[in-house]
């Protein structure tokens, strides 16, 4: 699959969409915060919104070229589309819904039978029933499988797991992979949370204020934000301004806030930066600060509060900086931390990532 | 009931039924294009299609009179190339009757439309599904209320217009005359027994319409 959309220029209330950008993958995620455009995008490219000047181009079938005024309508497009409210007619039953896009055979290029969806998706038992007594993970389904059975050549899914709560959420994810796997189905999920983009995606572009910041493998992305946008965006726990002092044999040593960090350069030389640590790159340990370790950068840090979030512990530490650590509930009673008590941080140099500010 | 009184109950029904049918087609496309487009002049025709409510149904009965009376431009032209006479006949009742109900059935139709969500019309699309398929499959049925609505305000409209109709239709009895203009005329010469009968007909049809719409959408309800 090759999407292709250049020369964009949407104008919309606060901003200009303007984000081009060539999706090869299977499942390539549209990454950004809410009012970032990706709804707007999807629209575009589904054919729902005319933009001031667009060319978009699947695979060799160009669908829209302003400076041709040639546009394909949404209906001719062959592209899949399950929006955030998912939309399922509500006068129809769940059959007749999926039956609504739904091609003959003959028509089908694709794999798309009704029965072989309908046992993907698991949704056998839904078929009788009306569309307003499903539950949420119900509907998710029918519309998933609603657009599959028009047999698009792409699927956009907008939000596909924003309004499920978290096992909802583990249950759903299984499905979009097995579409993925058993249809072919190249995939266009817009998100705004960084787990589902990493578990879905293939690839991932970041996109706000109508822009594309930063394109490519998504743990490229999440792991060397392009700048201090993205690594806000993709939620780098720790961003700190900082300055390079010095470099030598590809080691940048960074002067932020009162301490001193270990970094690899990589092309960054000089100047004023932005440091990047992930909170699960940063480990925490008594008493190590003289022992000998492979660790560059061991800091004195003192413990100013503890989170918990789930199976982990968001610990915020004062290290001449602000610096966030992710580490487990047992690793933090283990280490038995306390509010106000002194701790070491340990942050591997390859996990200290610097952005030019 | 008398073979005279069975008549005009029979006609004032048929005509206002009919009038309402004939104007359904014009009046959905319009009320669509007020929902879901923006063009040029649309706020001066959304005005001129509710004059009827506002003016004085009589005013609006001289302007048709104007219009399709044989030295007028619309019945000037239909006498000379299909010899069609409409003043004084019961082309001129009905319409009268679709003029009148026409506004009524517009504003509910669009307001119903507008109450359709635009995104399930959009998917719609995406799912292979024309402009035509759309309308016929998902925004009229959502819109069904509101449009059965109109229909039954426009008819109930229609069997009891009174002004513009004797402007240009008159009150001809077995041709022209309808359940108001014989109350009028029967209360006119003191036949008050006669007006009575024909009142409580009147109501009789209303509250039948009224009825068998509340059925209508209540069964259409159980189904959604």
């Amino acid at each position: 699959m090759s999407l292709l959309l250049k020369n964009i220029s949407l104008p919309l209330a606060d901003f200009s969409l303007e984000a081009g950008f060539e999706a090869r993958k299977r499942i390539t995620v549209l990454f950004g915060p809410s009012g970032a455009g990706k709804t707007s995008l999807l629209d575009l490219i589904a054919g729902l919104r005319q933009a001031r000047s667009a060319f978009i181009q699947l695979d060799e079938h160009v669908l829209t070229d302003t400076a041709r005024n040639f546009t394909v309508p949404a209906h001719q497009r062959g592209i899949g589309y399950v929006p955030q409210d998912l939309a399922l007619f509500p006068h129809l039953s769940v059959r007749q819904n999926l039956l609504y896009g739904s091609k003959s055979a003959a028509e089908d290029s694709h794999s798309f039978t009704f029965d072989r969806v309908v046992e993907i998706l698991e949704i056998q038992s839904l078929i009788t029933r009306g569309v307003t007594g499903l539950s949420g993970g119900e509907k998710q389904r029918v519309a998933l499988a609603r657009a599959l059975l028009a047999s698009p050549r792409l699927l956009l899914l907008d939000e596909p797991l924003a309004s499920l709560d978290a096992p909802l959420k583990a249950k759903i994810i299984p499905y979009l992979i097995r579409i993925r796997d058993e249809f072919h189905v190249p995939m266009l999920c817009v998100t705004h949370d960084r787990m589902e983009a990493l578990t879905l995606a293939d690839e991932i572009i970041v996109l706000d204020g109508g822009k594309v910041l930063q394109a490519g493998a998504v743990l490229d992305v999440f792991n060397q934000p392009a700048n201090a946008d993205v690594a806000r965006l993709v939620g780098v726990e720790t961003l700190q301004p900082g300055r390079i002092t010095n470099v030598n044999d590809g080691l940048a040593t960074v002067k932020i806030g009162g301490a001193t960090l270990t970094a690899l350069a990589s092309g960054i030389h000089e100047g004023d930066v932005f440091v990047c640590i992930r909170g699960e790159d940063v480990s925490l340990q008594h008493d190590v600060v003289h022992a000998t370790s492979s660790v560059r950068n061991r800091l004195l840090a003192r413990v100013i509060s503890l989170r918990n979030e789930g199976a982990l512990v968001r610990v915020e530490l004062d290290a001449g900086f602000q610096l966030h650590a992710l580490i487990t509930r047992p690793a933090c009673a283990e280490l038995a931390l306390q509010q106000g008590e002194t701790i070491t941080a340990l942050i591997k140099a390859p996990s200290v990532h610097l952005v030019p500010r | 009931m008398t073979a005279e009184e069975w008549q005009i109950v029979w006609f004032t029904t048929w005509v206002s039924a009919l009038s309402t049918l004939m104007i359904l087609p014009f009046g959905l496309a319009l009320a669509w294009l007020l929902a879901r487009r923006d063009w040029p002049g649309k706020s001066i025709v959304e005005t001129f299609v509710s004059l009827p409510l506002v003016m004085p149904p009589v005013a609006t009965g001289l302007i048709l009179l104007q219009l399709f009376g044989r030295h007028g431009a619309l019945g000037k032209f239909l006498h000379d190339t299909l010899d069609l006479d409409v003043i004084f006949t019961w082309r001129a009742v009905l319409l009268a009757l679709g003029v009148m109900s026409f506004p009524l059935l517009v504003r509910s139709a669009r307001v119903a439309f507008e109450e359709v969500n635009p995104r399930l019309e959009q998917i719609a699309r995406t799912l292979g599904a024309g402009h035509w398929r759309v309308f016929c499959t998902i925004t009229v049925p959502l819109a069904a209320r509101g449009i059965v609505a109109g229909m039954v305000l426009a008819f109930a409209r229609a069997l009891g217009e009174f002004g513009a109709t004797i402007m240009i239709a008159g009150n001809i009895p077995g041709k022209t005359s309808t359940l108001s203009l014989t109350i009028f005329q029967d209360v006119q010469l003191g036949q008050d027994a006669h007006a009575f009968r024909l009142l409580g007909i009147s109501v009789v049809l209303a509250f039948a319409a009224v009825w068998c719409s509340e059925l209508l959408l209540c069964r259409k309800t159980k189904t959604l």
